[in-house]
């Protein structure tokens, strides 16, 4: 705490303001340099710094806590670089003006939680079927339905993944910390343009209002990806070709390419179609995309874990609960390890399986009654013993009930 | 002859046809009659948007060769407001059902009127839910029978003009399928005038809505549009009782308001973004 009372007296840590973005601008410039500068902020800020370095070009949301920040900082950033920032009636409203925006060729983005994460999943799926790049940020809090504005859960983790009608595969990236809300923004870009497709970022409330200090890269420290455009005159162009990835090269309306785009199954010009051998074939392909990326998509950490007998699996802010929880085992002699997941959907299979081969038991903790647990026992498979640790009563899990765990387990 | 050429120009006949819609519907006079319009006016095909929502009207935008997107149910006006204020220098043009635009889309009809964002919008009226069946739509009259009210619609109607007029829309206009140089020239008004522009068109759908209350052949409700549209100019010269039963066409209101876009590129610079 000294020290960085200390640094922030020095000038090294500076928390943006968000209320003056010329006057920040000019002193973000002013002390510029290749390493970036040291922030102290929130993770929906951190969010925000991340979309922007990926070139966020249009936000669209409605305000709803705990993710109002990110509309708030972006209706000064947004505009301050070029881009367009509207709040819409609703979240209906902003997840279809997203998916327009990036239709007309700009990166886009919206924010929201529960409740409005519920409005989204009739246009996520549009997103989806149309394959139109778009990122969702959800900063979980609890539910059911208004449930529990300001605090903290992870209890959309299913809705993240079948939220919508129909069969599809969706990306769902979790961060735990400031600093990976911002690379995991760009992360969540990079792969919606590469794969064409609308990016979950599960936050939650606790990760998303926290503030921890973090070195903002002068440029984003993650090579940023766009979408691949058509190379092909106009008339050779098949929008959405079965090309050998799966994704078929983006137009956007205005770039002389005109096309069909709809949310009915269509064929590879993207006209609705109801021949069978067409319809297979696209939904074949909506789906293999997602499942031929998965090495690159599926994000884990470990820690720990060579020798370890019991495994905390967890994700979000649950996470750093269960890092101390490990440490503090660890001290006490346990044979823990940690797995966190980065990457939710499409689930780490791969992982679970190695680690159900060689630990006794895999403790999930989660904010929520069992949401993911669920699917770690459906890949370990009866290997090990898989142990949930829920909490739903609006509260973190506390290191101390994880360790409480952890010993039992042993 | 003439027109028909003109109009198979735009097509996309080599892909998607025959269309969707009965013999006799009036969603086809309007798409020639938009295709027209964007004609006359000289508009590069490259730049010109067609947004649909879900219904009968929303099968349009897959016949005409133009950027078009067929989006989700009553949700056309959001995704055509991230276009146009992605990219402004597109023209883009919303096609609606009733039900599309007044009932799932009510709220995103009323706010993107109030935004007032250059927006072409044309709202197809059927006075119900054709594609479905034919259920009652909030512009059915009252006491009309369809397949969700047996015994007679019981709900007052929406004046879909009045809506959009009340919502604070620059330009309100409302034509029919059977004045059809009429809703060539008010397309072309609606698509030059500079924000949200909302054009009703009254159609009818026999198969579903006249069939059930005994109005006749496509003909005949044509017949009855013709007989029963007044003009703005000689609708106002109208006593109350000599206007029961009257539909008023024309352009109903133009305003001036500030435009969305051109708001927004004040908020850029405003921002210090300014290129």
């Amino acid at each position: 705490m000294e020290k960085k009372a200390t640094e922030r007296k020095n000038g090294k840590i500076k928390a943006p303001s968000r209320q003056q973005p010329q006057r920040k601008a000019k002193r973000a410039a002013a002390s510029k340099s290749d390493a970036g500068q040291i922030v102290l902020i929130s993770g929906n800020e951190a969010c925000v710094e991340g979309a922007l370095a990926a070139g966020l070009g249009f936000f669209a949301g409605y305000p709803i806590t705990p993710a109002t920040e990110i509309s708030e900082v972006l209706s000064t950033r947004l505009p301050a670089v070029g881009g367009k920032f509207i709040q819409m009636e609703d979240e209906i409203a902003s997840m279809a003006a997203i998916i327009g925006a990036s239709i007309a060729g700009l990166k886009s983005m919206t924010a929201t939680s529960g409740p409005g994460f519920s409005l989204m999943q009739e246009n996520i799926g549009f997103g989806t079927i149309a394959e139109v790049p778009c990122v969702v940020v959800n900063v979980m809090r609890g539910g059911p339905s208004t449930g529990l504005p300001t605090n903290p859960a992870q209890g959309d983790v299913m809705q993240a993944r079948w939220g919508r009608h129909g069969d599809q595969r969706i990306i769902v990236l979790c961060p735990n910390s400031v600093e990976e809300c911002y690379t995991l923004t760009i992360k969540a870009f990079n792969f919606s343009e590469k794969y064409r497709t609308p990016v979950i970022l599960l936050m939650d409330e606790i990760v998303g209002h926290m503030r921890e200090k973090m070195t903002l890269p002068a440029e984003a420290n993650i090579p940023v990806v766009n979408r691949v455009k058509p190379s092909v005159p106009p008339e050779w162009h098949i929008p959405y070709e079965n090309t050998p990835t799966g994704v078929p090269p983006m137009a956007a309306f205005g770039d002389g390419y005109r096309y069909h785009i709809t949310g009915l199954v269509h064929d590879q010009h993207g006209f609705p179609t109801q021949r069978q051998d067409e319809i297979k074939e696209f939904i074949t392909r909506l789906t293999t995309k997602i499942e031929k990326a998965r090495r690159e998509l599926i994000m884990v950490e470990t820690e720990f874990i060579d020798d370890a007998k019991v495994a905390v699996l967890s994700y979000g802010s649950t996470s750093r609960s269960a890092r101390r929880a490990v440490t503090m085992a660890r001290k006490g002699g346990s044979k823990a390890g940690i797995v966190r997941l980065l990457t939710l959907w499409p689930f780490p299979v791969r992982a679970v399986q190695r680690l159900s081969e060689h630990v006794d038991a895999i403790i999930v903790p989660e904010m929520n009654q069992g949401q993911l647990v669920g699917e770690v026992e459906r890949h370990a498979c009866g290997r090990c013993s898989v142990v949930p640790l829920n909490r739903f009563d609006g509260a973190m899990i506390e290191p101390e009930e994880i360790l409480h765990a952890i010993l039992e387990v042993e | 002859m003439e027109r028909t050429k003109l109009v198979h120009k735009y097509l996309r006949s080599e892909k998607k046809f025959p269309h969707l819609w009965c013999p006799g519907c009036g969603d086809g006079i309007l798409m020639g009659a938009m295709i027209r319009a964007i004609d006359r006016l000289g508009l590069d095909q490259d730049n010109v948007v067609v947004v649909s929502g879900i219904g009968c009207s929303g099968r349009l935008p897959v016949y005409v060769d133009f950027n078009t997107l067929h989006t989700t149910h009553g949700r056309a006006l959001s995704f055509a407001t991230g276009i146009k204020l992605a990219n402004p220098k597109l023209t883009v043009i919303v096609v609606m059902g009733d039900g599309d635009a007044t009932a799932i889309g009510g709220n995103h009809f009323i706010h993107t009127a109030r935004r007032n964002i250059d927006l072409c919008a044309i709202v197809i009226n059927n006075n119900v839910y054709g594609m479905t069946g034919g259920q009652y739509s909030p512009t059915t009259p009252m006491g009309a029978k369809s397949a969700t009210s047996a015994f007679g619609n019981i709900e007052r109607p929406f004046d879909i003009c009045e809506l959009a007029r009340g919502s604070g829309a620059s330009w309100v206009a409302r034509g029919t399928v059977y004045h059809v140089p009429m809703l060539d020239n008010l397309i072309m008004s609606a698509i030059t005038k500079k924000g949200f522009c909302m054009l009703e068109v009254a159609a009818y759908c026999h198969t579903t809505f006249g069939r059930r209350n005994k109005l006749g052949k496509p003909t005949d409700m044509m017949r009855w549009m013709r007989d029963n549209s007044v003009r703005t100019e000689a609708f106002q010269k109208l006593s109350d009782e000599e206007r029961m039963g009257k539909m008023e066409i024309g352009i109903l209101a133009d305003f001036d308001y500030p435009e969305y876009c051109e708001m927004y590129d004040e908020v850029i610079r405003k921002s210090g973004g300014g290129a």
